[in-house]
């Protein structure tokens, strides 16, 4: 079928020959994805390439930058022989154990607050200053604290770490607190909850959407709040293994410990994605009902 | 006999956010005989929404007395049931567990409230979707949801908010008929708020007028149409259009009021 044709009779079109329609319309899906992802290859083709290109000839130095295929190796390195601080898998455990902590009690503390100033008026209005003011300080100083205080193993990281993922959590909390529907409300109340029922059935269920987008950027604050914990006094960790790097003006130990927390941070991204569709299964999935 | 629901000279009144007070209802006096179908009708804004409130206990009146069955009425009454002009369905329940909520939060054991539930889903017509959530459904099968999660409880009084005015009107035609199929077998009160007099004439027993707010009943008028009704039929009815015509002089001065006032804030 020409296009003038297809023009004049878009509808006689349509109706005679829905399934080329469709399977043209699949193959041109089909060919745009294959675009963007060699696009994509691209763009990191040309960016490392520049990267170990410049550094190679010299324009760029490579003690203060590292390049790419030094950064590989000292990955290697590390994979096959160990670090200074002993074998990978262990800098790598202690640092997802330290986040992981940290994210779990930040964030439990965060919406058992944020449920309970998001519930009490008087409470909420009592506290809100001291909140705002707590809020507003820079909360990764308080590592160097923990770091005095706690000691230099486990629980100074996880205390820096959850204090920053509680801030974040206990917001939306309580933000998703205050935005649930008051006619929810009203129609729980009539068909007669009780306060407890309230709470866990409507409050809670009704905020958690908005406690989930929270948990994505939490996490990354725990990685934060641990590494950072590291960098002010560990023994073991990958923030202690940039810090053994950085000391050693080792740029390349520096980059590599980077791309380990990427690595970590991603694996980690897609497992919250995967929890929040469980616990907000109820709502309309944008991706799934897109007609095509 | 004690009417079912009587208000006597009640008045509403609310804070602003500005700190002004605004007065939504001035001495309202109504009263509704149990197992009466009742219909308010008013221009938008009047306080109609508001009346229910105080009756189901949701909101206390400023003045006045509001009693159900002869008695005051303090918090929300457990004879109460409600049904809201937006969806109030509980997006993260599946219709099954939406209508076994009333039950399960009035002391049944979960069997008991399923099983219950199951029979009012049937009855409304939503065998086969009790696992579907609300965001699955049409709004007209969500209003299904709300009525069988709001009959469940054999409410006395039944209460509702312009539930159908969201829906298009072959489906409200349809809706109207199975409410009055569902009110027949109870024997509750219902007090239906609407903007529609039409609407109101073809469900209801009687219509209030309310005037334009601050509420106060400016009518009260006797629908003698002989029941059963069917809403899509009724209104071709002589009677019908006599009836109409009577309460449509009494609505339509509180209508132009309305509009006037909306005029001038729209135009300040």
């Amino acid at each position: 079928m020409s296009v003038r044709s297809g023009l004049a009779l878009p509808e006689a079109g349509a109706a005679v020959a829905p399934e080329r329609v469709s399977s043209r319309r699949v193959e041109a899906a089909r060919r745009r994805r294959l675009t963007v992802q060699g696009l994509r290859l691209l763009v990191l083709v040309v960016w490392l390439g520049s990267w170990e290109l410049t550094t190679r000839i010299g324009i760029v130095d490579k003690f203060f930058f590292g390049m790419p295929s030094g950064i590989v190796q000292r990955l290697w390195t590390w994979i096959s022989e160990g670090t200074a601080l002993g074998p990978l898998w262990e800098q790598v455990a202690v640092t997802m154990e330290e986040t992981v902590l940290g994210f779990l009690v930040g964030s439990v503390l965060g919406i058992i607050f944020g449920v309970a100033l998001g519930r009490n008026r008087l409470l909420a209005d009592v506290l809100s200053p001291y909140i705002k003011a707590a809020n507003s300080i820079p909360r990764v100083v308080l590592g160097a604290l923990f770091a005095i205080s706690l000691g230099l193993d486990l629980k100074s990281k996880v205390a820096t770490a959850s204090i920053l993922v509680f801030f974040v959590v206990f917001f939306n909390a309580f933000q998703g607190v205050r935005e649930v529907d008051r006619n929810l409300v009203a129609n729980a109340r009539i068909l007669g909850a009780d306060n407890r029922r309230l709470t866990t059935e409507i409050i809670i269920p009704s905020a958690l959407s908005w406690i989930a987008a929270s948990l994505h950027i939490s996490f990354g604050l725990a990685l934060v709040g641990a590494v950072v914990g590291e960098l002010f006094g560990a023994t073991q960790g990958v923030g202690e293994l940039i810090y053994y790097a950085k000391n050693n003006f080792d740029a390349n130990g520096v980059f590599a410990g980077m791309a380990l927390l990427a690595v970590v941070a991603l694996v980690a991204e897609s497992l919250i994605t995967a929890l929040e569709n469980r616990l907000i299964k109820w709502r309309p999935n944008p991706v799934t009902d897109v007609a095509i | 006999m004690a009417p079912a629901i009587e208000l006597r000279n009640v008045t509403k009144r609310f804070l602003t956010p500005k700190g002004g007070v605004y007065t939504a209802i001035r001495d309202l006096s109504l009263s509704v005989a149990p197992g009466e179908f009742c219909a308010l009708v008013g221009p938008t804004g009047s306080g109609k929404s508001t009346t229910l409130a105080l009756i189901s206990g949701l909101e206390p009146p400023s003045e006045g007395e509001v009693e159900v069955f002869g008695k005051p009425v303090e918090g929300v009454g457990r004879n109460i049931g409600y049904v809201f002009q937006a969806d109030a369905v509980f997006p993260w329940k599946s219709v099954l567990d939406n209508v076994a909520a009333g039950p399960r939060y009035r002391g049944a054991s979960a069997r008991e409230a399923r099983e219950r539930a199951h029979d009012w889903i049937a009855r409304v017509g939503l065998a086969g979707f009790e696992d579907r959530y609300p965001h699955q459904l049409s709004g007209g099968m969500r209003k299904r949801v709300a009525l069988a999660q709001t009959l469940i409880n054999s409410p006395e009084i039944l209460l509702m908010d312009e539930p159908f005015s969201a829906l298009d009107v072959q489906t409200r035609t349809l809706m109207e008929n199975e409410l009055l199929e569902l009110w027949a077998a109870s024997s509750a009160s219902v007090v239906f708020v609407t903007h529609d007099l039409e609407e109101a004439i073809a469900l209801a027993d009687r219509v209030f007028v309310l005037t334009a707010g601050p509420a106060t009943v400016k009518g009260d008028y006797k629908v003698d149409l002989p029941r059963p009704r069917d809403v899509a039929e009724i209104r071709f009815q002589p009677r019908f259009d006599a009836i109409y015509q009577e309460i449509w002089r009494d609505l339509r001065d509180e209508v132009l009021v309305s509009y006037e006032r909306q005029k001038r804030i729209g135009a300040a």
